[in-house]
């Protein structure tokens, strides 16, 4: 795997080689199940769990409600911070905005905190064409940035990778970049974080430009806040001279006191941790303390087009923790490259389809990706009814008529014109109870099915017709 | 105390032993059972598959059928769940549609009158010990519908823990989707599969001899990966554990 999300197949196809690749799948059922455990418990230890959820959710739906007005606000407090703020209606407006700020300070590399927003535009790619090194610093990322690869997992990237492949790419990869790994470097957890500590110091001592995402930007004051657990977040945002934030519109807040549901809501549903080890928070520029030139990048790309749908719209609530991912069955199985997206699991499901459209063949096939058995909804701390959009975006899928569902939509309307007669169903019924004996065992239409599952024996009688016998 | 069985169109046509399981047991316990023959399907299948406006004719017709009855009681958690957490929104989006307040007012009317069995059971009649007798070692599948959407909570174990000589056996990973969810099965039977394949073989490491569920669509899928593999394990809907009794046996 490598490259891009582009043009990636639909689900099906994409989740059937994580289906056969028994490592992968080991890889990622360890993790899920390890993270998924320790969530629980975490959340199990706050009496007010739901009144916080339900907190969060009222928090983003009053801000989704009054966006404009609040970011608005966001950008005079920044403005009046010292900070500058520019505004991107797609990704290549925000990567030409990014580029011509790293150009303009004469820089041709920069370091980066994790962050999703830039994923999604492809900011590393946009500006490797314009000749600028972008160099991921978690760690997660730094392993798919090293091994070609795409991130699986919102919050660990690399999770679809065990210790020792970990180990290959850091002896075969860092070397190209910078510090190289020790050639007798093992598998052991401590070795492989010293070898990306001692890879990574150099970018940070070096940086004039840091590049972050957001988790959240206060509209009151201008803030923005970063949760992260390794401090090279920390590092890139205090000792570049330069910082470019790029975040989502949706991920303002409108007050301070608001960000203490987060604070509680956030850690534990992400990493199980009862607080995140490093929370950056910075207003605008302070002389002598941290970057003297910092400027915001406020992201739509799709945003306002998703904040129209009434059903849909819940999506923006997510907060990326990542925990509907960690409980979701089908991704255990599909792994996280098969959603085409830097959003998998089940919001990647409805985010994606909403953010980018459902024209693409992966696009379509995403809100199908679910079984619908609700465990994302669950575990959602902000409560987003994911089962709930992927039906509504189906609907939407369904109706554009799209490869298949033509025909499907007449089989839909078929059975429902003849469930809507109980004859013509007592009939059907009748008529293949009548024939079960000559039945195939493969019947047109069910290849997929039976591949792995016998077909059931249709009975002698249905329950109808049983009934009515029994003379009632 | 006029019911009415909402026996579910895979039952039906493909396991009627659930619903004249059902019958037998509500009987046993003093119900007096009726089946409209007009019923057909909830329109699940349909609307998880994204053709909303095509259940819309079924909602009407579970509205018509069922009307006048005081409880309506069904063997599937999918299909209770599908009533009442869909026929609301069906009907908000075609009022919004400008389509009128028709299907509100079914909905509203059917809702708090439908029941899944266990729930019938418990908070209706007030029973846990249904008087049943089933000498085998089973494990207990909750469907996520059963889990999640309607809450059944314990119920369905309170019933089992009081079934006479019936052995219950702890399913590791209960709580973890099967893999049928309908028409995924069809769309991605690859992932369908490994998820079933899973939970037989969690079920298969608790060494009972009875799979049982509450939903006929998961015994259907879990059922067809053990027939397949030819393992040695029962798939059961619950109705039917509990409609046998000592002095008469069901299964």
């Amino acid at each position: 795997m490598s490259g891009t999300f582009v043009g990636m197949p639909a689900f099906p196809e994409a989740a059937r080689d994580a289906v056969g690749n028994t490592t992968l799948r080991a890889n990622l059922r360890h993790a899920t199940h390890t993270i998924r455990d320790k969530r629980a418990k975490a959340v199990a230890e706050l009496a007010d769990w739901q009144q916080l959820r339900e907190a969060g959710k009222q928090i983003k739906n009053h801000t989704l409600r009054h966006l404009e007005r609040y970011l608005v606000q966001l950008e005079e407090s920044v403005v009046r911070a010292g900070g500058t703020v520019h505004w991107a209606a797609d990704a290549d407006e925000a990567n030409r905005i990014v580029a011509d700020l790293v150009k303009a300070t004469g820089e041709r590399e920069v370091v980066k905190v994790k962050s999703m927003a830039t994923q999604e535009i492809g900011l590393n790619e946009a500006l490797a064409a314009e000749g600028i090194s972008a160099y991921e610093t978690d760690l997660a990322e730094l392993i798919v940035q090293l091994g070609r690869d795409l991130p699986s997992h919102i919050l660990v990237p690399a999770i679809h990778r065990n210790r020792g492949e970990i180990r290959d790419i850091f002896r075969e990869e860092m070397g190209k970049w910078g510090r190289a790994a020790p050639d007798a470097l093992t598998d052991s957890p401590a070795e492989l974080a010293e070898a990306a500590r001692l890879h990574l110091r150099e970018k940070f001592l070096r940086a004039k430009v840091g590049v972050s995402g957001a988790n959240f930007m206060v509209a009151e004051t201008g803030t923005l806040v970063v949760f992260e657990s390794e401090g090279n977040g920390r590092m890139c945002l205090t000792l570049p001279e330069t910082l470019i934030s790029v975040v989502g519109i949706e991920k303002v807040i409108p007050t301070w006191q608001d960000l203490e549901v987060f604070l509680q809501t956030l850690p534990r549903s992400s990493t199980a941790e009862r607080m995140n080890p490093y929370t950056s928070m910075w207003t605008g520029t302070t002389d002598g303390d941290g970057p003297s030139v910092f400027h915001l990048v406020l992201l739509d790309n799709g945003r306002t087009d998703t904040l129209a749908d009434e059903v849909g719209r819940q999506a923006l609530r997510c907060i990326r923790c990542s925990a509907c991912l960690n409980v979701c069955p089908v991704y255990e199985r599909a792994g996280g490259h098969a959603y085409g997206s830097v959003y998998p699991g089940p919001i990647g499901a409805i985010l994606s389809p909403q953010l980018r459209g459902t024209e693409s063949e992966i696009d379509a096939s995403l809100p199908y990706a679910s079984s619908l058995c609700g465990a994302c909804y669950e575990v959602c701390p902000v409560a987003i009814d994911i089962p709930e959009v992927l039906v509504h975006l189906r609907e939407r899928v369904a109706d554009r008529g799209g490869k298949g569902h033509r025909l499907e939509k007449a089989a839909m309307k078929a059975a429902s014109w003849a469930m809507d007669r109980p004859g013509v169903m007592a009939a059907a019924e009748r008529a293949a109870t009548r024939t079960r004996r000559l039945h195939p065992k493969k019947v047109p239409g069910t290849g997929a099915w039976t591949d792995s599952r016998a077909l059931p024996e249709l009975p002698e009688k249905s329950f109808r017709d049983w009934w009515k016998g029994e003379g009632r | 105390m006029r019911v009415a069985l909402f026996v579910t169109c895979v039952n039906d046509a493909v396991y009627p032993a659930t619903g004249i399981a059902t019958v037998r047991l509500l009987e046993r316990l003093g119900v007096e059972v009726d089946f409209p023959p007009g019923q057909t399907c909830c329109g699940q299948a349909q609307f998880n598959t994204g053709y909303r406006r095509e259940t819309e004719p079924l909602v009407r017709r579970m509205g018509a059928v069922f009307e006048g009855y005081d409880h309506v009681v069904t063997p599937s958690g999918s299909c209770a769940a599908m009533v009442r957490d869909n026929y609301p929104r069906i009907a908000r989006k075609a009022a919004a549609e400008g389509r009128g307040t028709e299907l509100g007012e079914i909905a509203g009317s059917l809702v708090p009158r439908l029941y899944e069995l266990s729930e019938f059971l418990v908070d209706v009649l007030g029973v846990t010990d249904v008087g049943a007798y089933f000498p085998h070692t089973v494990t207990y599948h909750p469907s996520c519908h059963g889990l999640r959407t309607l809450g059944l909570g314990e119920r369905p174990r309170r019933l089992l823990e009081a079934v006479k000589g019936l052995e219950l056996r702890e399913l590791p990973g209960a709580e973890e989707c099967c893999g049928f969810g309908g028409t995924f099965a069809l769309k991605n039977p690859d992932v369908s599969a490994a998820m079933g394949t899973d939970k037989v073989n969690s079920a298969l490491t608790t060494g009972a001899e009875v799979l049982c569920g509450a939903d006929s669509s998961c015994l259907m899928h879990l059922g067809g990966i053990l027939r397949r593999r030819g393992d040695d394990l029962r798939p059961l809907h619950l109705a039917e554990i509990l409609a046998g009794t000592e002095a008469e046996p069901y299964v």
